[in-house]
C-alpha cells in the first residue's frame, strides 16, 4: 500500500478553488462542522470555570516552554528508569529511522498504529513501506483514509470529508486487498461500517508483535505516557504488542502527574465534546509481564526548538490537537484540510507549519508561505482555542516574516505606493479627486486586471469613490 | 469639549454618508464634534497585511493628529480595535486618547440606546468579526437598532460567521473569500430584509459588491445612516 504525500503542493489559493468547486465535499464539511460546532459549544457551556482552566492550560504550557532542557532530561530519566529506551531524533529523516531499525531488529513485517499527529508529520508509513514493512493505521477515520489512499484533511476526524456512502464504496473496494474483506452485501448504516471495521482490524491487532502511537501527554515527573482516544483501538495497540514505540513531539510534556487534571477537562470537551473520552491509557516504561515487554520512547524535534526561538511565534507549541479551530474555522469549513498541504490544517496549521518548516530561520517555499494568509483573521480561533493561542496575532507576525523574504516584489510596491498616498492628507485628498472624476457617474464598479484587481472583481462590483468624499464635505461644511 | 471623529480612510473616500450619518447622530446628542484634517488611515490594512513599518509610520501618523482629544469616535469597530488592539504591538509608547467604535460611545458614554431615529424598514444587522471579538461590543448595535421607530429588526440563523472578508484576503484568496460572502448575502437575505447594515463599512462594501454583481438584493447602508434618519 503506498501512501500519499502532502509534499510538492500548490499554495491555498490554487489548493482552495479546487476544493471550493467540489460540492460534496462542501457539503460533508458544512455539515460535520456545525454538528461539531454545536456540540462543543454546549459541553463547554457546562463548566463555569472555563475560562480559569484555559488560562491554567496556557499558564502550565507556557512553564513547559521555559523550563524545556530541564522537563526533557527528568522525562528521559524516568522513562530509562522505569524500563524504557529513550531515542532523540531531530528531524522526520532521523525519527524515521530509529522506527525503521526498531522494526528491523525484530524482524517485524508489519505494524499496527494508532493514530498520531507526529507520525503523519514525519510521513513515517511512507517510510516504513519504503523498507518492506506493512502499516495499519486502526483509528477508523485514519484506516478509511488510509484504505481510501487519501490525504488527511482534519486533525481528530481525518476523513471528515468523506460521507458514509463513500466509505461504503472504499471499504467494498478496498479491504479485501489488504486483509479481511467487507461483509457481502454491506450498506451504509454506520452499525455495519463499525462491525465491518472491527472484524477487519480484529486479524491485524491479534497478529500484529510492534504497535506505534503518537502521544498526548508525558509526565516528567513519572515519565508517563498518556494517549487519549475513543474508540479502543489505542488500548489495543497499547497493549497486546511485544513492542511499544512512541513518537512524541518535544513539547507534549507536562512538568506534574496533577497537571492532568487541567488538560483532561480541556482536551475532551473541545475535540469532541465529551465530558471525558473513553479510553485513557497511561503507561510507564515497561512492566513484566503485562503489556509490552519493550517500550521505546522517540523525542521529536522536527522545527519545535526553531519555534521556541520566536517569542511570538512559540505559543503555537501549546497546541494539545483538539482541533476545535478548525471546527470554528470559516475557511476550513469552505475549504477542508488537505488544501492547507499539511497534515496541521486549519488555523493551527497555519501557524504550526510554516514555524515547523523553519520560516524563522530562512526563506520558506511558497506553499508555505501561503499558509499564514490563508485567513479573514475574524479570531473564532482564539475564542475556541483551550490553551488560549492567539492564532490571528500569530498568523499576522508570520505574514511579517513572509512579506520580508525574497520575492513579492509587486505586492511591496502596491503597499508601499498605497502607504504614502495614506501617509498624508493632501495626496490622499488628490487621489480621491482623481477617483472621483474617473468613475464619473458610474453606480458601480466592475474592472478587469491582474492580480488584486482581478481577485476582487472576478465576483463582486465595486462602489465608485465617491464625488463628494467626506472630507471634501466637512471643509465646506465648515466654511 | 469636542470629540474627534475618525472617519476612516475607507468611509471618507467610498462612503462619505456614514461619516456625515455619524456627525449628525452625534450632533443631535448634543456633541461637538471635531475632523482634524490631518487624519488619514490608521494602518490596518499595512498590519495584518504584515508591512509593519509601514502600518508603524501610519499609526505614528494617528497618534500624532487625534493627541490632545479627549475621546475619538469612528464609524468602524475594525479600526477602533486596530487602535485599541494592535497598536502596543507596533509601539508600545505610542499613546492616543481613548477610540470608541460609534456604538460603544452612544451606550456606553452617553448612556443613550434611542438616539431619536426613524427608519420603517425591516432591516437585518451583520455583527462584524472585529466588533464581536475585539472590539466584544455584544449587543450594542442590537439595543440602538431595537430603539429605531418602525424598524423592524430580522434574525440570521448564523449571526456570528465571518462574511469573508478579512482586508486583503479578500483578493489573496478571492475565491474563498467570495464563497463566505454569498452565504452571508444568503444567510441575511433569507432573513428577509430589505436593508442590510454593519458597524463597519468594509464588510458591507464586500457583501454590497457580491450582491452587486449578483443584482437585485437587499439595499446596504451604514448603521450610523440608519441611526441619523428621521421623519
Amino acid at each position: 500500500m503506498t501512501t500519499p504525500t502532502f509534499l510538492g503542493m500548490p499554495p491555498f489559493p490554487v489548493t482552495a478553488r479546487a476544493a471550493l468547486s467540489d460540492g460534496q465535499l462542501r457539503r460533508n464539511l458544512a455539515g460535520a462542522t456545525a454538528t461539531i460546532r454545536d456540540r462543543r459549544a454546549r459541553s463547554v457551556a457546562e463548566l463555569d470555570d472555563w475560562e480559569a482552566l484555559r488560562a491554567a492550560g496556557a499558564a502550565l504550557k507556557d512553564d513547559v516552554l521555559v523550563r524545556l532542557p530541564e522537563l526533557l532530561a527528568q522525562l528521559e530519566a524516568n522513562v530509562s528508569a522505569a524500563g524504557g529506551v529513550v531515542h532523540w531524533a531531530r528531524d522526520a529523516a532521523e525519527a524515521n529511522a530509529i522506527v525503521t531499525a526498531i522494526a528491523e531488529s525484530h524482524g517485524v513485517a508489519e505494524i499496527v498504529k494508532v493514530k498520531s499527529m507526529a507520525t503523519q508529520e514525519i510521513e513515517l508509513n511512507a517510510a516504513l513501506e519504503r523498507s518492506g514493512i506493512d502499516v495499519w493505521e486502526t483509528d477508523l477515520a485514519e484506516m478509511i483514509v488510509q484504505l481510501g489512499h487519501d490525504l488527511p484533511s482534519h486533525i481528530l476526524v481525518p476523513a471528515i470529508h468523506r460521507n458514509r456512502s463513500e466509505i461504503r464504496d472504499i471499504f467494498v473496494r478496498e479491504m479485501g486487498r489488504v486483509g479481511r474483506p467487507a461483509p457481502a452485501g454491506i450498506t451504509d448504516q454506520p452499525a455495519e461500517l463499525a462491525e465491518a471495521a472491527r472484524l477487519h482490524l480484529r486479524e491485524k491487532f491479534l497478529r500484529a508483535r510492534m504497535a506505534v502511537s503518537g502521544g498526548n501527554f508525558a509526565i516528567a515527573e513519572t515519565g508517563s505516557v498518556a494517549v487519549v482516544e475513543s474508540e479502543g483501538n489505542g488500548r489495543m495497540c497499547l497493549t497486546l504488542p511485544d513492542v511499544l514505540v512512541t513518537v512524541l513531539g518535544i513539547e507534549k510534556l507536562l512538568p506534574a502527574w496533577t497537571d492532568l487534571e487541567v488538560f483532561m477537562q480541556l482536551l475532551p470537551r473541545s475535540s469532541t465534546a465529551e465530558r471525558m473520552n473513553p479510553y485513557t491509557s497511561i503507561w510507564t516504561g515497561v512492566t513484566p509481564g503485562d503489556g509490552p515487554q519493550e517500550f521505546h520512547l522517540i523525542l521529536l524535534d522536527n522545527g519545535r526548538t526553531d519555534t521556541l526561538i520566536d517569542p511570538v511565534g512559540r505559543q503555537a507549541l501549546r497546541c494539545i490537537r483538539c482541533s476545535a479551530c478548525l471546527n470554528v474555522c470559516p475557511i476550513y469549513e469552505r475549504t477542508g484540510g488537505t488544501a492547507y498541504g499539511s497534515p496541521y490544517p486549519g488555523p493551527i496549521g497555519a501557524i504550526l507549519t510554516p514555524q515547523l518548516r523553519g520560516i524563522h530561520r530562512r526563506p520558506v517555499d511558497e506553499q508555505t508561505a501561503s499558509l499564514p494568509f490563508a485567513s479573514s483573521l475574524c479570531g473564532a480561533c482564539f475564542d475556541a482555542c483551550p490553551v488560549r493561542i492567539d492564532i490571528p496575532e500569530v498568523l499576522v507576525h508570520l505574514r511579517a516574516k513572509v512579506v520580508d523574504q525574497p520575492g513579492h516584489r509587486a505586492e511591496r510596491a502596491t503597499m508601499a505606493a498605497a502607504a504614502a498616498v495614506l501617509r498624508s492628507p493632501k495626496r490622499l485628498a488628490a487621489v480621491q479627486a482623481l477617483g472621483g472624476v474617473t468613475a464619473g457617474r458610474a453606480r458601480r464598479l466592475r474592472l478587469r486586471g491582474p492580480g488584486w484587481i482581478g481577485g476582487w472583481f472576478r465576483d463582486r462590483d465595486l462602489v465608485p469613490p465617491a464625488r463628494m468624499p467626506f472630507r471634501r464635505w466637512w471643509k465646506e461644511r465648515s466654511r | 469639549m469636542a470629540i474627534a471623529l475618525f472617519v476612516t480612510c475607507l468611509a471618507d473616500t467610498l462612503f462619505p454618508r456614514a461619516g456625515i450619518a455619524t456627525v449628525q447622530v452625534l450632533e443631535r446628542l448634543g456633541v461637538e464634534v471635531d475632523f482634524p484634517s490631518a487624519q488619514t488611515c490608521c494602518g490596518q490594512m499595512h498590519f495584518n497585511s504584515g508591512y509593519r513599518r509601514e502600518a508603524a509610520q501610519l499609526a505614528a501618523g494617528f497618534a500624532e493628529t487625534f493627541a490632545g482629544y479627549e475621546a475619538v469616535v469612528s464609524p468602524s469597530a475594525s479600526c477602533a480595535a486596530m487602535v485599541r488592539h494592535h497598536y502596543r504591538r507596533i509601539d508600545p509608547d505610542l499613546v492616543t486618547p481613548p477610540v470608541y467604535e460609534l456604538t460603544e460611545y452612544l451606550v456606553d458614554v452617553l448612556g443613550v440606546t434611542d438616539v431619536g431615529a426613524y427608519f420603517p424598514h425591516r432591516v437585518v444587522l451583520h455583527q462584524t468579526c472585529h466588533s464581536l471579538r475585539l472590539l466584544r461590543i455584544g449587543d450594542r448595535p442590537r439595543q440602538l437598532l431595537a430603539a429605531v421607530t418602525g424598524l423592524e429588526l430580522a434574525d440570521p440563523t448564523h449571526p456570528d460567521q465571518c462574511c469573508g472578508f478579512g482586508g486583503t484576503f479578500a483578493v489573496k484568496n478571492p475565491d474563498t473569500s467570495a464563497a463566505m460572502g454569498t452565504d452571508k448575502l444568503n444567510d441575511l437575505t433569507t432573513a428577509g430584509a430589505e436593508v442590510v447594515t454593519s458597524t463597519d463599512a468594509s464588510c458591507l462594501m464586500h457583501l454590497g459588491g457580491l450582491a452587486a454583481r449578483r443584482g437585485g438584493g437587499p439595499r446596504f447602508m451604514h448603521l450610523a445612516e440608519i441611526l441619523a434618519a428621521t421623519r
